[in-house]
Order: structure tokens, then sequence, then C-alpha cells
């Protein structure tokens, strides 16, 4: 089999590589593996638990709120501590906003150059370019004499003849088929975005002191002071700041986002055939409405927990954490009781096992082990999480306003739900959450607002504060359905200090290798018989990878019939 | 510009010429916005309002400098702490004050294309690595693969001809978490694993990139990169004690101090270094610079200070909720001082800040159980009165 790689994958997080078979111009078989590992879980053994979140935190810089949230939530779910409703809703707005400047970031700055040619909208002419614009939405920069200087500023950029981080890109692809008016919209609104996201994170900023890495959460509350009589606290002014921002990104969300995927969408309907990956969906639910720790219980959320099975959206099924495990069978690890059964995580091993070749290689081998990922199941089931997993899960548990917006969604672009299943589903489902969760900003924000005016300022639960309060041993889960999907953290405490930390990651769910049954992960599942126009430029394979906005670097192979490699992708 | 003054010769004759001054006029951008940032710059190299002037000449005069950006053991945080650039924006500066040739996280190629992008990059010569993340050695590097060849690898290989090396946070600059105590991946910062290329350091968890475009624009102006401490930490940033530009001080000085998250003392703004901040004895310039275009910092926002930008702090400043350790001869006023000055006096003596905090964590213990004399704890007694 012809074999093909792209070695790094580009514009996600950290490191990943994906080798695939091509035979008839299709994907028909795909590895993930993603090839970078800090060990944090065993750098953690032996600290202070209340230091955990800061280390987790470090996973990862992008979504920089999403480890601190989970481990906060499982050391207090260990320790048995309830934070204050205020605290859980600052931590909801800091989460909800992080979605939003995630998913903006991911669709602009990811995913966009997957379908929008910057080289095509040097050719488009700013009236119609405006006229377009002008058509799908009220956003204010639209004018003609706006495009024209967006346009003006691209061609001077590229006829200095430096093309900086636009080099050497797939522009002129035949995969490519957007108009140039509406490429021209795009890196228009590709650089608002950049200025948005920016200014939008300033909430972080009021809230955590930072972004990213923001610096408040702690075991039992938030570090962040409520009081409307002092200027270092929460007031007056910090609510009606937060409450401009929040309104600045459902605006964004509303005028930008949702038109541009609507308008880019119907030139890609092929897509929405693409991609389809497992069909089985998990969702840890989140957004809690009142003070439980959500992994203490999943009823009173926002976005609803739950598992499909099989793309049947008639069905979810309640979620059971104890049936999450993973598997080494085909990762960079070994289990001191072998590597063919799965572990559970509160038992979970991270001993290193690298068996892969000696750099500098050229592929891995890929019947053995070949990735520092685990592989996680749930019920011995891989799993898709993500944006499209989440809409699924609240689209089938009855979730009003998501049913709402995808139906609406779906009337638009004239297809049925079965086109859910998708690349163009999963670019489609980060969109409206993107809208639905702005909108819950606001909402949060005013449930803040009341509870304050109704006297309470209380951001911390310090009951169980001192270390010398707790028993002498302790476990417990953090649950957090993070941007990027289902995240779990799994905490042992001993005489006051961590005993044994496991972390299963969104990505991990997505990107790991296959399982000891030989099963396939959700993006090497979802590439299988993906179309490739030009194997030299694998521009579909990014398509639906980057659907997936994964959070570690990867390269991907791609071989031909014999095992011989039809392009060197990896440099020598 | 004298050092890419070696690899002139090859670059210019490649590069389109367009200088900055052209590109903005092309943009429409007044002459007087950009004097405006170019002073806002001057501030943040902490350099008399004067060199404004010599900034914006350089700045206008100068072809962009090529920026080759590696990302090895690490979490993204410095990439999406230089898309949070304000003065210039993010847009501005990758379109038009750098080139940013090789950025895994931004760019629009991907395999081999963008490896090659990198190529052409180095083979002109006279380009800033910027790295990001740690680099691991244990094992023969294969705990950070890209491309199937290793970090170090990678590093050596940009190494060849850039006219500087500028890690971005605390890991490339010391190692940082993957380096933290048992190190499984035998992690190391840049400065450790590579020499022979002009090297600077820009700690911190994440970088504040106003001091990454502060250093671009130093070196474009100067020709060389800005002076540093014994850290390899520029001075315009790094050169202060965050205790000693806290705008909390005065709070230290009465003995006024927050004692339980949201007490009285936490929510009226009182210091927080009994809450565990770091401040005393950490060098950065969160306080004057502050984060998210100035918007607030760490102590702001009401959680101390965990010293983010000292090396090996993920080992010698936890737990991060302990207090700083009493040494002798502390009281009210002197204290943070004296930490900081044993620090300093320790790095320039040639022992490691690590070995330092080892024997302040190991007297941690003592702190806790000696509080009762702790003058600094009698002074808040005394506020509260």
């Amino acid at each position: 089999m012809p074999r093909i790689a792209v070695d790094p994958v580009t514009r996600i997080e950290g490191h990943l590589r994906v080798e695939a078979e091509v035979d008839g111009g299709v994907v028909t078989d795909a590895w993930s593996s993603c090839t970078m590992w800090r060990g944090i879980e065993t750098i953690l053994k032996g600290r202070d638990p209340r230091d955990a979140w800061y280390f987790t935190q470090r996973i990862c810089g992008v979504c920089t709120t999403v480890h601190a949230l989970a481990s906060v939530r499982a050391v207090e779910n260990a320790l048995g501590i309830v934070p204050p409703l205020n605290a859980q809703l600052l931590r909801n707005l800091i989460a909800l906003s992080q979605y939003v400047q995630d998913h903006v970031v991911h669709f602009y700055h990811l995913h966009a150059l997957d379908w929008v040619d910057i080289t095509s909208a040097l050719e488009a002419d700013p009236e119609a370019t405006a006229a377009l614009a002008s058509s799908i939405s009220d956003y204010p920069r639209s004018s003609p004499s706006h495009f024209e200087a967006v346009k003006q500023r691209l061609t001077s950029f590229v006829e200095a003849g430096r093309l900086g981080p636009f080099a050497q890109g797939y522009w002129g692809h035949p995969a490519y088929a957007l108009p140039p008016e509406a490429n021209l919209m795009a890196v228009s609104h590709y650089l608002d975005a950049l200025d948005f996201q920016r200014d939008y994170m300033r909430i972080h900023a009021i809230l955590g002191g930072k972004n990213p890495h923001l610096q408040t959460y702690l075991v039992g509350g938030m570090a962040v002071p409520i009081d409307p009589n002092s200027q270092n606290a929460i007031n007056a002014t910090t609510l009606l700041q937060l409450r401009k921002l929040l309104e600045s990104g459902l605006r964004f969300v509303t005028q930008a986002y949702i038109p541009d995927v609507l308008a880019v969408a119907p030139f890609y309907t092929d897509w929405a055939a693409i991609g389809a990956g497992l069909g089985n969906y998990m969702s840890f639910g989140d957004f809690p409405t009142g003070a439980q720790n959500p992994s203490m219980d999943r009823d009173a959320l926002y976005l609803p927990s739950g598992v499909i099975v099989g793309n049947d959206l008639s069905q979810v099924h309640r979620l059971d954490a104890t049936k999450i495990t993973e598997y080494v069978a085909h990762s960079w690890y070994s289990y001191e009781g072998g590597d063919g059964s799965p572990l559970a995580p509160f038992d979970g091993e991270t001993t290193p096992d690298y068996t892969g070749p000696e750099p500098p290689y050229e592929f891995l081998d890929t019947d053995g082990k070949y990735s520092w990922l685990k592989s996680p199941r749930y019920d011995d089931m891989p799993m898709e999480v993500g944006p499209l997993a989440r809409m699924l899960v609240a689209y089938g548990s009855g979730h009003e306003r998501v049913q709402q917006l995808v139906n609406s969604v779906l009337e638009t672009l004239g297809v049925g739900p079965e086109a859910l299943f998708s690349t163009l589903g999963r670019t489609a489902a980060r969109a409206i959450e993107s809208q639905v969760l702005a909108e819950r900003s606001l909402e949060v924000l005013d449930q803040l607002t009341a509870n304050i005016s109704g006297g309470d300022i209380t951001i911390h639960n310090g009951d169980l504060w001192d270390p010398e309060s707790w028993p002498q041993t302790a476990s417990g889960f953090g649950m957090h359905e993070a941007p990027r999907g289902s995240l779990s953290h799994w905490v042992t405490i001993a005489d006051g200090a961590i005993d044994h930390y496991q972390i299963v990651v969104p990505s991990t769910w997505n990107a790991g290798p296959r399982d000891g049954n030989g099963a396939r992960g959700a993006y090497e599942s979802a590439l299988l018989n993906t179309p490739i126009a030009d194997p030299e430029r694998p521009l579909e394979i990014l398509r639906t990878v980057h659907s997936f906005d994964p959070c570690m670097a990867c390269a991907a192979h791609i071989l031909d019939k014999d095992g011989k490699p039809i392009v060197e992708v990896t440099v020598t | 510009m004298e050092a890419r003054k070696g690899s002139r010769d090859m670059t210019v004759s490649t590069i389109g010429g367009a200088t900055l001054t052209e590109e903005l006029e092309a943009r429409g951008i007044t002459r007087r916005a950009f004097l405006a940032f170019c002073t806002s710059l001057t501030a943040t190299l902490a350099l008399p309002s004067v060199f404004s002037e010599r900034i914006a000449h350089a700045l206008e005069n100068s072809e962009k400098p090529t920026i080759i950006w590696l990302e090895f053991q690490d979490c993204a945080g410095n990439t999406e702490s230089f898309l949070r650039a304000h003065n210039p924006g993010v847009a501005d500066l990758i379109l038009d004050v750098i080139s940013v040739d090789y950025h895994e996280v931004i760019m629009a190629a991907a395999g081999h294309q963008a490896e090659a992008a990198k190529e052409e990059a180095i083979a002109r010569g006279g380009h800033i690595v910027i790295v990001e993340g740690s680099v691991p050695t244990a094992g023969g590097g294969v705990y950070c693969t890209i491309a199937g060849k290793t970090a170090l690898q990678h590093l050596e290989e940009a190494a060849v001809g850039a006219a500087a090396i500028i890690n971005v946070g605390t890991c490339s600059s010391f190692g940082g978490i993957p380096a933290a105590s048992p190190n499984p991946t035998g992690a190391r910062g840049v400065p450790a694993v590579i020499s022979g290329v002009p090297i600077l350091n820009l700690p911190g968890c994440p970088m504040n990139v106003d001091n990454l475009v502060g250093t671009i624009a130093h070196f474009v102006t100067f020709g060389a990169l800005p002076a540093t401490d014994s850290e390899g930490r520029p001075l315009f940033a790094y050169g202060q004690r965050i205790h000693d530009n806290c705008e909390r001080r005065a709070r230290f000085d009465a003995g006024q101090f927050a004692l339980e998250w949201g007490d009285e003392g936490h929510r009226k703004g009182w210091c927080l270094y009994k809450l565990g901040c770091k401040g005393p004895s950490t060098f950065h310039n969160c306080p004057t610079q502050r984060w998210n275009m100035g918007t607030s910092w760490p102590i702001g926002a009401g959680h101390g200070c965990v010293g983010c930008s000292e090396p090996d702090f993920w080992d010698t400043m936890t737990p991060f909720y302990a207090r700083l350790p009493k040494p002798p001869g502390f009281n009210v006023t002197t204290t943070a001082e004296q930490i900081g000055l044993g620090i300093v006096g320790a790095t320039a003596v040639g022992f490691g800040v690590h070995g330092v905090a080892k024997v302040i964590q190991h007297s941690r213990e003592k702190t806790e159980a000696s509080e009762q004399s702790d003058p600094a704890e009698d002074a808040g007694e005394e506020s509260e009165d």
C-alpha cells in the first residue's frame, strides 16, 4: 500500500504524526502518533495536591484553563470539598470564555487555511466582496473601502517577497473551492479575529491576572476576591467590563463566525460525507448550574453528559465513569501486568518504554508501539469527543437551544442530520457550540451579579485548606468537558501528598493509537476513505485532522502499496 | 546591525527589500501612530525617551528580521502569549515587522513543505531562532521528535548561521516543568545544550509578549541583544524584584497581610506574602508591564506570585502556598530584600539558585513552627488592631 506522511502536522497544538496508506486516490488506512512526552504525571508524585492545578495547567497553554479546573475538581472530589457558588460561577465564566476564544482561534487561524486560498483573495473585487459580506451578516467591517484596504495590505505583503507563515502553503490546490471574494472576506476576518481574541482574553486577565496560564484556581474555590466596596476585588466596574467583553464575544460569533461557516460550507458539501469516523460519541457535560462538584453530580449541568453508540441519536446512554480504561498495546509505555489488557485510571501506570525507531527515522513501526498517547476506551469502545460529540449528546438529550441552532444550520445548508457525522459536521458543531456558550456566558454573569447583589461575596471554602485536616488517604476524580472534549484527572492522596495521578485527555481519546483489540482511534478511523487529490500535498488529511482541533504535534506519513514511501515527508 | 552583518550579502539579494516605512505607507498607517508605538517600546525597554527616535529609525530602515520559532517539550503557552501581542498586534507583527518563516502553530504549510520553508530560512542566515519548550536528552532524544528528528537535531540545525537564539518561557530557558524533579526525560534548557550563538532567556510561564517585542526591537535597533543578568535574562525586564515594584509593597511595609482567601485583607488588596507569594524572590517586570494589554497581573487579581521566571521554580518555590522562609535578621522592612539579595549573591559567586532554595525549602518547617516569633506576623496582627 502507498503511504504518505505529513510531518509535522502544523496549525495544531503539540507534536502529532500521522502515517496513512493511500490507494486509488483515497486513504485506506491511517495511524496517529504523538511524538512528545514530558512525564507530568510522574513529576506530580509526592507534591502538595493544592499545587497540582498549577502543574497540570502546563499540559496545555492553548486550552490553558482546562487542566487547572479538572485538577481542583479532582482534589475537591477526593477530599469532599464543595466550593462556594461564586467560585463555581467564576469557573464557568472562565471556561465559557475559553471556549469562545479557543473555537474562534481554531476556526480562523488553525482550520481556515484548509478551506481558504489566500492567494485567490488577491483576485477579489472589493465591491463584490462587500456585497457578499453584507448579504450574509451585519458585521460592521464590510465596506468596499475596508476590503480594498485589506487587499492592498495583502498585495504589498506578497509583493515584498517574504511570505512568512504563508510560504509553502498548498495554494492553488484543486480541493480549494471558494471564489476570490469569499477568500478575501475570510482573510479580512482572519486578521480581525486575531485582534478579537486578544481583546476578549482580557476577561481572563481580569479574573485570573493573565492569559495564558491564568493564576487564580484554588482547591476549594478561586483566588480572585469579590467586594463591591473595594477597588482590589470584583466590583461593579469589573462586572461591567466583563459584560462588555462577553458581549463582544457573542457579537463576533453571531456576526462573523456563524455567517462565515454558513458562507463557506455550501462550497464544500462533499465534506458532509467525508471524515465520519467512529460513530461513537461521548460527553462528560459541564457548567454546573449550582454549587455542586460535577464529578459528584452530573445531573444539573448546562451541557448534558452522555454516550452515543453507532450514530444512534435516539439513545443517549448514561455516563458511567468507572467504564473508562486505557490501553498501551500500541503506546510507548509498559504495564507491569502486561500490555494486552487495559487499566482503569485509578490503577493506571505511566512507565515509558520507547520501542520506536532511532531518530532520525523515516517511518514508525505501526505494527508495534507507535505513539506517546495511550488508547482510552469507554466500556472497551473507542469514543470521539469534542464539539460534535457534545452537540450530538445535547441534541439527543433534548437541549432546546442546541436543537434549535442545529436544526437551523441543517435547514440553511439543505442537508439532513446524517451530514453531522462528518468533517464538515465537526466544524459546524464547533461554531454552533460557540453561539450556545457565548449566550450562556452572559446568563452566568447575570447569575453571578445577582448572587453578589444578594450579599454573597464568598470565593473560597477554606474548611479543608490545611492538609492537617485531611484523612490519611483519599481518592477522587475531576471531570471537565473541555473545548476539545472529555477530560478527567484521577488523584490519590496519601499523608498530605500526591501518591498517584493520572490524566485522560480529550486529544488522547481522539488521537490515540489502536487499542489491544486492534480497534482504531477517532482520527485513524475518520481518515479512512478520505480522498487525496495530490499525495504530494495532502490538504485533505489536514482538513479532517484539523476538524478535531488536535492538541499535540504530530506527523503523518503516506506509504505506497508495497510499503514504499511515495512521498518523502520526513527530512533526512 | 552588527550581529547580522555576516550574513547580509546572502540575505539582501534574496529578499524583496521592502522596508517597514514602505509597508506602513501602503497600509495607511500614520507616522504619528508609528512613533507612538516606538515610544511605548522605549518604555518597555526601560530606556530614556530619547531612544524612541533611534528605535523608530532602526525599525523604519531595516529589513524584517527572519524568525524561526521552534517548539519542543512545550505547551504552546508562549505561542498563545505571542498571539496576545498588542501595540503592535500580532497581525501587524507577522505582516509588517518580522518575517515568521517557521512556526508550527500558525504556518500554512505542513509536513515536508513546512520543513522546506525552515531550511530555506536557515540557508539565508542571520535569522533569529525562538525556542519554546525544553530539550529532552534522555533516551537519545526520543521524548520529542519532529519530522523524525530529535529536538536537539532541530536546534543544532537551526543554530547554524543564526544571529541569536531567544528562549521564550521557562522551559526553553531553564528546563521548566519537564525538568522538574525527577525530570523523567532528561529535559534541559537550550543554554545547557548549545553554544556558539548569542543566547537570551525570556523566562516566565509563559513569557510576557511585551518583553519579546522589546527584545526584537532592541536587536533591530542596536544590532545586539540587550544586556542580561547572570541567568541570561535581559535587565530591562528582569532587573528588578517583583516585590520592589509591587503595588502592594506599602501593605507589606505596613504589616498588612491577607491571611485567608476572601478575608478582609484579601479583598482590600493587602500583601499576599502570608498566602505564599514568592514576589520577594522573583525578578520580573510583571508589576509594571502587567499582562494582556496592561489589564492586570497575578498579584493584582489576588493570587500570589509563584516565581515562574526563576530557574527550577517548580522545585524551589513549591509548595506554592507555603510562605517564603525567614532568613536570619528577618524584619518587616528588610526581609524581602535580604531574600532577593541572598539569591543574587549566591548566583554571582556561582552557587545555583536551586541550591539556595533547597536550603530554603528545608528550613520551611522550622519557619512554620516558629511563626509566633515572626515579625511580619506580629506586624500583621498589629495592623488588624
